[in-house]
Formats: structure tokens, sequence, C-alpha cells
């Protein structure tokens, strides 16, 4: 971008009008990007991304295992054995979509309704319940509720409660992947909801007047906790603010897993070869609760939640699959099958892992446990030592 | 050793700081070409690039956002925000992600190669929005480091210091110093600890205890206690998270008597902090309650600044009720 076009009298170029008249974020025409129909067909001319067989099979299975987990994982929330659980149903695209899109070595900087990113790359079975299981093996050390995973060897920043955070913070990762000439860029994901927030507008200009190589994918699910787009804002959506912060902007079906991997692959060339920030909103639908503690038939019908059945992700590309007949019904029956055993195993297994050790409640505080924690700590393990039965998770393991 | 002002010690650390790491960058609003509002980057732009010095968008929280991002990444940002008033539009930012990123990580990731430069205190005749001292905010958040220098040889040694070591460090530079404060400092490469008070002056009756541009008010009045007659210790604090307990405890141990004195309002300031501490670790040995000689519980105004300030007769006034209680 030529600085010079960005002062004031480049804008004094446009057609001049002598009586005065508005314009709204509704003239501008944002177009949307669909490549798969609902009965899993393609759209004609449609462009489909780089995907071969056995990148399709790894999605789906990411899909299915997403299905699973979600399912098993409330049900055990219900049963009291986690505090805490998110599901990402009828989004799923958005996040494995976008993953399977991305070089391993990008990072990704998401919200917290992202496991679909983790699970495509292969982020264990184990490391999944031992977070949720806030668990000694647990690889944030047991100190987040559920759901707030991270992995460094898998470029997957641990996720921060407060919302937004990660949007000006993936500015800066990828300014700094940019200054190294590392052929990576970052995608920061975040809710149509985060983008109300201050660090959506500071992130997003930051980018844009630093030309950082992220993408920002926001997956419009039309819902933040219990507040419907219709009262979160006005104008053409979160497409048209990447357009006001002169950053590429594409806005994409959420729900159609190959229109996630074209724009994510289109949006990642353009990043890595331009050295710019692009947008991305995936326009979706929350089918499932915000989370386990809230419950949407308090604000939203059974014929919503219907209608949005319809356009499930998943049922979409299966049929495309199967079309393709890379798939059929028996070996989608035996996955679903084998994954529910496999997850009912393993959170039987990382619910009986220890509780971390208490010396976990002074370390990454900083580099090094300074003077007053190593004090304070020794003064709590003296006060366990003396009353064990009330401490049944620390006790006697020091 | 070369004679230098506050922000030419500044200055000369960040030099070295940006030689020896490629992946050290200084931005912030106008601190680009034009060197920040007050020159403390002056010069660097010219010598290391548009990309690793630059002004930013008129946005704390993106700044502070962005230097997270970079630390995160594994470069080493340096983020100036204009005035310490400032700052709190990044508060999020600092204490739920820079303080807290290694912690809830388990150590998967952490930012603490930041540091954030932010000039603070009154004196100026900046009035309600150039003048305060925030530094109690963010003492109460685990995994901050805060860092407060007194003069210029402080200033490069702390600075450096905090720059290299691997947490977020807030580093408050006493803004009425800048220009005032000119000393001794090595030209080439030193480091101050962080984590420990200097014991400046030497004394029995009364220990005073402050930090940055209050050790000058102090000094003042400890001078004004030597001609009645007291013997003053003085103690810099310099850091104020952690902070250096022993060396506090030690000279109250032996005075028997503490003044704390800070800019910020008394209520809710450090000062509290460090009297509920030194009650704990010196019971026995307090002669006196431990004083507090701070800002007057208002925000800082333009034009009843010295009234506002802790200054040194107030002090001074301090230490003999203390020294006679």
């Amino acid at each position: 971008m030529n600085a010079r076009t960005n002062k004031p009298e480049a804008y004094t170029n446009g057609a001049e009008v002598h009586t005065p008249s508005f314009i709204d974020g509704h003239s501008v025409d944002i177009p949307i990007l669909k490549l798969l129909k609902e009965d899993g067909s393609l759209y004609p001319n449609a462009e489909l991304p780089e995907l071969d067989q056995a990148k399709a099979e790894k999605v789906y299975r990411a899909f299915v295992f997403h299905r699973v987990l979600d399912e098993r994982m409330t049900a055990a929330q219900r049963q009291g054995r986690i505090s805490f659980y998110m599901t990402a149903l009828g989004e799923e695209a958005t996040t494995v979509g976008g993953a399977a899109a991305l070089a391993p070595q990008d990072m990704i900087m998401a919200q917290y309704r992202e496991q679909g990113c983790l699970i495509y790359r292969g982020f264990a079975l184990t490391d999944f319940m031992n977070q949720m299981f806030s668990n000694e093996k647990d690889l944030g050390k047991g100190r987040q509720m559920p759901i707030h995973y991270g992995s460094n060897k898998l470029n997957y920043m641990t996720i921060s409660s407060p919302l937004g955070t990660q949007i000006p913070q993936a500015a800066g990762y990828a300014y700094g992947q940019k200054l190294q000439g590392k052929d990576a860029v970052t995608m920061c994901m975040f809710g149509e909801g985060a983008a109300s927030e201050g660090d959506f507008h500071a992130g997003l200009n930051m980018a844009a007047v630093h030309r950082a190589p992220v993408i920002f994918f926001c997956r419009n699910n039309g819902y933040a906790i219990s507040t419907p787009s219709d009262e979160q804002y006005l104008g053409n959506g979160i497409a048209s603010r990447g357009v006001g912060y002169g950053i590429k902007t594409i806005r994409i079906d959420g729900n159609d897993v190959l229109a996630v991997m074209k724009a994510v692959q289109f949006a990642r060339n353009y990043a890595l070869e331009q050295q710019a920030p692009v947008l991305i909103e995936a326009m979706s639908y929350r089918l499932g609760a915000h989370s386990t503690s809230d419950d949407p038939s308090g604000y939203r019908s059974k014929e919503e939640e219907a209608k949005w059945q319809a356009h499930d992700p998943i049922a979409r590309f299966k049929a495309w699959l199967i079309h393709q007949k890379w798939w059929d019904e028996a070996q989608d029956k035996a996955l679903f099958e084998s994954l529910r055993e496999e997850i009912l195993a393993a959170v039987k297994v990382a619910e009986k892992v220890a509780k971390p050790p208490v010396e976990d409640l002074v370390t990454d505080v900083y580099d090094q446990v300074p003077k007053h924690l190593e004090k304070q700590l020794s003064e709590l393990k003296e006060h366990i030592n003396k009353y064990p039965e009330a401490y049944p998770f620390t006790a006697g393991r020091f | 050793m070369a004679q230098m002002n506050l922000l030419q010690a500044i200055n000369n650390a960040l030099d070295i700081a940006m030689a020896e790491d490629d992946s050290t960058l200084c931005f912030g609003e106008d601190v680009g070409h034009f060197g920040g509002v007050f020159r403390a980057t002056s010069g660097l732009q010219e010598k290391y690039g548009k990309e690793r010095c630059f002004n930013t968008p008129l946005v704390e929280q993106g700044i502070v956002g962005f230097a997270n991002g970079l630390a995160a990444q594994g470069s080493r940002p340096i983020a100036e925000i204009q005035f310490a008033d400032y700052i709190f539009p990044a508060f999020d930012q600092i204490v739920n992600e820079s303080a807290k990123f290694r912690y809830r990580s388990g150590n998967e990731f952490n930012v603490g190669r930041m540091t954030i430069r932010t000039p603070y205190g009154g004196g100026i005749a900046g009035g309600l929005y150039h003048s305060q001292s925030p530094e109690a905010y963010f003492a109460h958040t685990p995994g901050l480091k805060i860092v407060v220098p007194r003069n210029p040889y402080q200033a490069k040694g702390l600075l450096l210091a905090s720059i290299r070591d691997n947490n977020p460090v807030i580093f408050f530079e006493p803004k009425r110093l800048y220009r005032a404060s000119v000393g001794e400092v090595p030209e080439d490469d030193y480091q101050l600890p962080i984590g420990k008070a200097e014991v400046i002056n030497q004394g029995n009756d009364i220990s005073l205890l402050g930090w940055g541009a209050q050790m000058e008010v102090i000094e003042k009045a400890a001078e004004l206690a030597a001609n009645a007659g007291l013997s003053c210790e003085v103690i810099d604090l310099r850091s104020i998270l952690p902070w250096d307990v022993e060396t506090v405890a030690q000279s109250v141990m032996k005075t028997g008597r503490l003044l704390i004195s800070h800019e910020a309002p008394i209520t809710g300031g450090f000062a509290g902090e460090i009297a509920a501490t030194i009650q704990h670790e010196c019971f026995l040995h307090l002669e006196s309650p431990i004083a507090r000689v701070c800002g007057v519980d208002t925000p800082y105004p333009l034009s009843l600044e010295k009234e506002h300030m802790a200054d040194h007769l107030k002090i001074f006034e301090a230490i003999k009720r203390s020294v006679h209680y």
C-alpha cells in the first residue's frame, strides 16, 4: 500500500454530489463463497480447494471425532465428572476446515470453540482428557477451565477466557513471523460476539497498518451467549469492518467445509505472498448451547434450530464423500461406534489420574519461583501437613 | 563514563538492546522517526529501520496486545505507552494476558521477553491525566515485574536488566527527571539487579523508603533531618514487584522506624503493602508506627500540585513525629 493514498486528499476524488445522502453498510455488496450444495453436490463452476482422498478422509474423521467428543463430554458434564464443556455443533466446518487449509507451522490463536483445529492437527485424545479433567498430565497443569487447550508442539496458542484478547496478539505474532522471514502465517479465530470488543478493532487496525500476515477468521454463529447478532451489530456483518480497516476480506458459507478450505488456502497464499492480513467471515450457526451452563430454549425457538439442523456441515460433507465413492454408511457407523468406545475409555482413565502437585501452584508465575512464593508454598505445606484430610489431593505428596 | 540525562540513558540502553538482538523492537505512539513525545527513542528508527522501530496507531490495548503476540512468538518487544495515565485501556492485556500467559498455559507459551516502558508521575504541570503513578494497580498482579529507576545510571542498568529479564516487566520512568536528572553513566553495557533495593545512605534513627522521582524528595527531607540532628537511612526500593523485603527489614531492625513515601494516593498505595509486611517482619523492633507520606486521595490537580505532593517538608515533619513518637 502506498502511504500517500492514505492521506485525506486521496478521498476527495470520489464522485461529487451536491445534495446530501448517506452511504450505509448494506450498500456494500459482499458476495458469499459457496462450493457445496446441501445435497452434497457441487455448484457449477465451483473451484475446489486442494484436496485428495486422504485429506478429505482426515477432515471427515476429525468431524466425527468432534461430534462424538462433544456428545460424550456433554454427558460427562451432566454426570458431574467435569465442571464445564462447550460444544461446537454446527460449526465444525469452520475449525476443522480452517486447520486443514493451513500448514502445520502456521500458528492458530483461537477463542475457545475451536477444538476442531486441534483435532485436525492430531492433539491426542489423552491430551484432551487430561486438560478437561485438570489432572497432573494436563499440558496446562490443571490451571484453567475445561476446553482451554494449548499446545506448543501443534502451534495452537493456549486459550484465554477474556474475549478477543488474542486478536491484537495475533497481529503481533504474525508481525514477528514476518520479520524473521518465516514461511508461516497466523490464523486468529473468534466469534462475531468478540468482534464487539475493543481488542478486535485494535488488532485489525494494528495488523492492517503494520501489514502482518494474519488471517482473521470470524465464526459468525449468530449468538453471543444469548444475544442474537441483530442485537450485536448493525451494518453488513463483520466483513464490512474488514473493508473499513483496509483489509482484504471474504465472506463464506461456514457450513460448507470446501468453501472454508478454499477461502483459507486463498487467504493464506495472499497473506504469505503479500505479507498482509486477510479477514474471513464464515456464516454459520451455533446449533448447541453456548456452554453447558447455558440453555438456549430461553432465547430461541425450536423451529429456528430445526431450520439450521438442515444445514449441518458434517452431513453435507459426508454426502459429498459418498458421492465421490470415498466413504460409505457402513464405514461411517463403524467409525462412530469405535470413537464412542475410545472416548468413553479415555474418560475413565483421565478421571483417575492424580491432580497436579501442590508445587504447581507457584511455578510458572515467573520463569523462576521468587522468594516470596517459596515462602508462601512452604507455609502452605506446613498447613496441609497439619490438616491432611482437608487436602486429599495434595497431602502426603511432598 | 559520560554525562547523560535520564532520557539519554534510556535511549542508550535501547540502542544496546537493539544492537545485540535482531528480534528486539521498539514501538508505540510517535516512537518512530519523531522519537516519542519525550524523544526516548530518538535515532533508533534511523539506525535499525522502520520494521524494528515504528509508530503505532493510537491504541494502547493494541500496542500491548501486539507486544504480547510478538513476545509469545519469540521476539523481544519493548512497547512504549506514551504516559502511564494512558496505560488503562491496555489494563486487560497486561493483567490478564502478559501476567498470566506462562501460568495459564503450563509454560507451553510465555511472553517473558516483553517490556513496557512508560513515563509516570507528577511535577510537570500535567494535571489529572499526565501525572499519575499507577504502580500499585499492577503490583496486585502476580506474573509481572515492576521496576522504577531514580536517575540515569539506574535507568540504564535497570532497563537493560528489564529487557533481558525472562518475565514481562513494566518499567516506569520518572518523567519529571527525564531532563532534570543528569549524571555519570558508563557507556558500556551493564545491568542492575531487579528485585533488589539499594541503600543510598546509612543512618540510625529512621529508615526512609521510596522509589523513582520520590527519592529526590526523600533525600532532600533527609538533609533537613540531618540539619536537625537526625540520622536517616535512605533506601531506594527500585523494584516494586517482586520487592526486596529483606533489605528493608534489615534496615528497620537497625533503625526501629520506617517511613514510606510515594507520589500515588495513600489509600491502596503500595506503601500500605510494605507497611503490613514490615510490621509482620519487624514487630518487636519497631519504636513507632510505620509512617506513610503519600499523595492526597484526590486526582492529581494541575494548580495545587505542591499541596498534593508528598514533598520534602511533609516528609521532614513525619520524620520528626516518628522519632519523637
